[in-house]
């Protein structure tokens, strides 16, 4: 080698490690706006997680009442437990409790401190075991929900009389149960096994979640094949013109338009026009389709896309039909990117309230659905329903229900997730 | 024979002898454009049956892009159109009516990037046999795949691991894996494109035994940068320059006494 060429190695060397500590700060300050990026986002979802959790978690508890019942023989109906007088076992009973109370006024102060939930726990009781006809037993029941919120600090003990829910006489009563030990928290099972009330202490979550999930089954019964198929007809199939290109517009273009456009459509099409049964999850489950499909499209046109073009040329260089490659070859390569896709769109799906509303799935239904065609709600519609209540005991029921329906989404996640690593395969 | 249209006097024409005496393809006036780009000018060549005939040219030339006329790849791709007619035997593998799926099983393809599927070494090779029911059972199956491997020169390598991915044998294994797959299928004309650009040595001499062996039934048209290997495996070459075909010969012929400057530009490496 010539002493000019060594000189030029030289140079270049030079050259570059003047530049070494330019390239390599440029590095670091990249890192950093990650790193600082990361933290906000993460500060946030831990400050959202905190205040959810943080008011929600008294929710799982309830404030029950310890009674000293007696299924009066001559107030029950056998026969027709329905058509007895539980209500009246429930006020014979808080009279025993408390026999000093007279007046019609102050009765009613007092029997309004147990839940008219009462009522229908007596009445199941002796529903599934006549044999407590006759007998006297300690029943714990549900508190109403003013006495929750006390017994949860949500309430003021002192203040101004008429600045609180429950006056000073309702105090001392419950301050005796407190001594006696005769009210304590429990979990609260209601919470999660019935439907909506408008007593707080009645109201569960088991009605709207039955009505997601029904709703998103339906949601990924229809969208998942019709957005799978359409993909790979629009991808490997398709012929390339201006109709097609028409097409993808168009998808693309739907999947931008907001969700209360589709439920205003599902209202003019599926309930005024084909006269499907309105508030039911069969509609909810339709309209949240026409949302999802656009997502999951486009989502599996770019997995489709991202499987190497030489694996379809060796598929078909050997003599497979173009049918064979693709689901010989390219779905199972794609499948993993198309079940992403979906678990975003139906996690889309789980969250939507607006569309829901305009089919009506925002009525007051206590009833658990049990069909597709019965009225129903969901849960981001539960959330609605309830932080528009303007009971305290609401508040933390609307926390509750945001865990739930932000477990349900871990779930949903975790076995994309899972699905996805089962899938998954490398070329 | 078939007929050479002359357009006037843009066809620059062939030097060298293009019909072959016993022809298993025909080719005539074949022009192949990418969208605008005329990739491949207006190409007439026969290839003969049990015979091996060699394309070389100077890389971008568009070897590949005729080899891929040969058994309709270009149709995969959407800028790709092909105008001209290929005979295989009688039929015009161009026609409207001609079934691609049953011509690709007849003129199988090795191509210039190995490609093996994601899928067991096994299933690789296994797979061609199996969605044309070439194979009843799974004794035959195996019997296939075992000898498809051994003709590539893979078996002794991947015996003991069929069951593992064919994408983690390294690049030349894999490139007679895709040599097996191909020839598992037993096709009647096997297309291969620069088979031997990723193989040692000793992995080369071991494919152009095979070509040579295939030769006795099939007929092989092959690409290859290697002028050693065209003179060693080939009966007859063809030269391409920029789209065109600008020779073809006996390969002895070409290689000794090229009768257009180009090829001898480029066989004697001043050019290409
Ligand atoms: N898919 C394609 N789209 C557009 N142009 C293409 C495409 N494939 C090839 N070409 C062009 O066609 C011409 C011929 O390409 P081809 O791949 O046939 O060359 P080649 O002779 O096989 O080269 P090499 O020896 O490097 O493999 C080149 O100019 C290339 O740019
Ligand atoms: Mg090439």
């Amino acid at each position: 080698m010539s002493d000019i060429d060594m000189d030029k190695t030289n140079k270049t060397i030079d050259t570059v490690k003047r530049g070494l500590a330019r390239r390599y700060a440029a590095e670091r300050r990249f890192r950093l706006f990650g790193l600082i990026a990361i933290v906000i986002s993460l500060s946030f979802l831990v400050l959202l997680f905190g205040t959810v959790i943080s008011k929600g978690y008294s929710a799982f508890q309830q404030t029950f009442v310890q009674l000293e019942v007696t299924f009066d023989r001559a107030m029950i109906d056998r026969d027709n437990p329905a058509n007895s007088d539980f209500g009246g076992l429930v006020k014979a009973a808080m009279g025993r409790e408390f026999p000093e109370v007279s007046g019609r006024k102050d009765k009613r102060k007092l029997n309004g401190l147990v839940s008219t939930g009462a009522v229908y726990q007596l009445q199941d009781m002796v529903s599934t075991d006549p044999g407590l006809i006759g007998t006297t037993n300690l029943v714990w029941v549900p508190a109403d929900d003013d006495v929750d919120m006390l017994m949860k600090g949500h309430a003021k003990r002192t203040g101004a009389e008429s600045d609180r829910r429950l006056d000073d006489q309702q105090l001392a009563w419950i301050g005796k149960w407190e001594q006696e030990g005769k009210i304590r928290k429990q979990f609260n099972r209601a919470f999660f096994t019935s439907g909506d009330s408008r007593e707080p202490e009645l109201a569960g979550i088991w009605g709207a979640f039955v009505g997601t999930i029904l709703t998103l089954a339906l949601t990924l019964a229809l969208s998942f094949p019709i957005g799978i198929s359409a993909s790979i007809y629009l991808e490997e199939f398709a012929p390339r013109n201006r109709f097609v290109d028409l097409v993808e517009v168009n998808i693309n273009n739907l999947a931008a338009v907001p969700s209360i456009v589709f439920g205003l459509l599902g209202l003019a099409v599926f309930i005024n026009f084909f006269h499907l049964p309105r508030s039911s999850p069969l509609v909810g489950g339709l309209v949240l389709t026409l949302m999802t499909l656009p997502t999951i499209i486009i989502a599996s046109r770019a997995s489709l896309q991202s499987v190497p073009p030489s694996i379809r040329e060796a598929a078909l260089g050997i003599g497979a039909s173009k049918m064979q490659m693709v689901n010989h070859h390219v779905l199972p390569l794609a499948l993993p990117g198309m079940l992403t896709g979906t678990i975003i769109g139906m996690a889309r799906a789980l969250g939507e309230t607006a569309p829901l509303l305009m089919i009506g799935m925002v009525a007051f239904i206590v009833d658990i659905p049990d069909s597709f065609v019965t009225p129903a709600t969901a849960l981001p519609v539960q959330i609605f329903l309830w932080a528009d209540s303007p009971e305290r005991a609401f508040v933390e029921r609307t926390s509750a229900a945001i865990l739930v329906l932000l477990a349900f989404l871990v779930v949903m996640n975790s076995l994309a997730v899972i699905l996805r690593n089962r899938f998954e395969r490398r070329w | 024979m078939r007929p050479v249209k002359k357009y006037g006097s843009e066809h620059r024409g062939t030097v060298g002898v293009i019909t072959s005496e016993n022809p298993r393809m025909t080719c005539r006036n074949v022009n192949v454009y990418y969208g605008d780009k005329h990739a491949i000018l207006d190409v007439s060549i026969d290839i003969g049956r049990n015979e091996v005939i060699a394309m070389i040219g100077p890389s971008g030339c568009g070897k590949s892009t005729f080899l891929r006329c040969l058994n309709r790849m270009n149709d995969t791709i959407d800028s790709c159109r092909v105008t001209g007619e290929i005979f295989l035997d009688d039929q015009n593998i161009y026609d409207k009516k001609i079934d691609v799926v049953p011509l690709r099983a007849q003129v199988g393809m090795v191509f210039q990037k190995p490609n093996p599927f994601p899928k067991s070494i096994y299933d690789n090779v296994a797979y061609g046999p199996k969605i044309h029911g070439l194979v009843q059972n799974k004794v035959e199956q195996d019997e296939v795949v075992e000898t498809s491997l051994k003709k590539a020169g893979l078996w002794e390598e991947v015996k003991d691991r069929l069951a593992h991915p064919g994408t983690g044998l390294s690049g030349g294994q894999q490139q007679r894996l895709c040599i097996a797959r191909t020839i598992a299928v037993n096709p009647e004309v096997i297309l291969m494109d620069e088979p031997c650009s990723a193989l040692d040595p000793i992995a080369t001499a071991k494919i152009e035994e095979l070509i040579d062996e295939l030769r006795a039934h099939y007929t092989i048209a092959i690409v290859t940068h290697s002028m050693q290997q065209a003179a060693r495996v080939s009966q007859r070459t063809a030269y391409f320059h920029l789209g065109d075909l600008i020779e073809v010969g006996e390969t002895k012929q070409i290689f000794t006494n090229p009768s257009h400057r180009l090829t001898e530009d480029y066989i004697t490496g001043r050019f290409g």
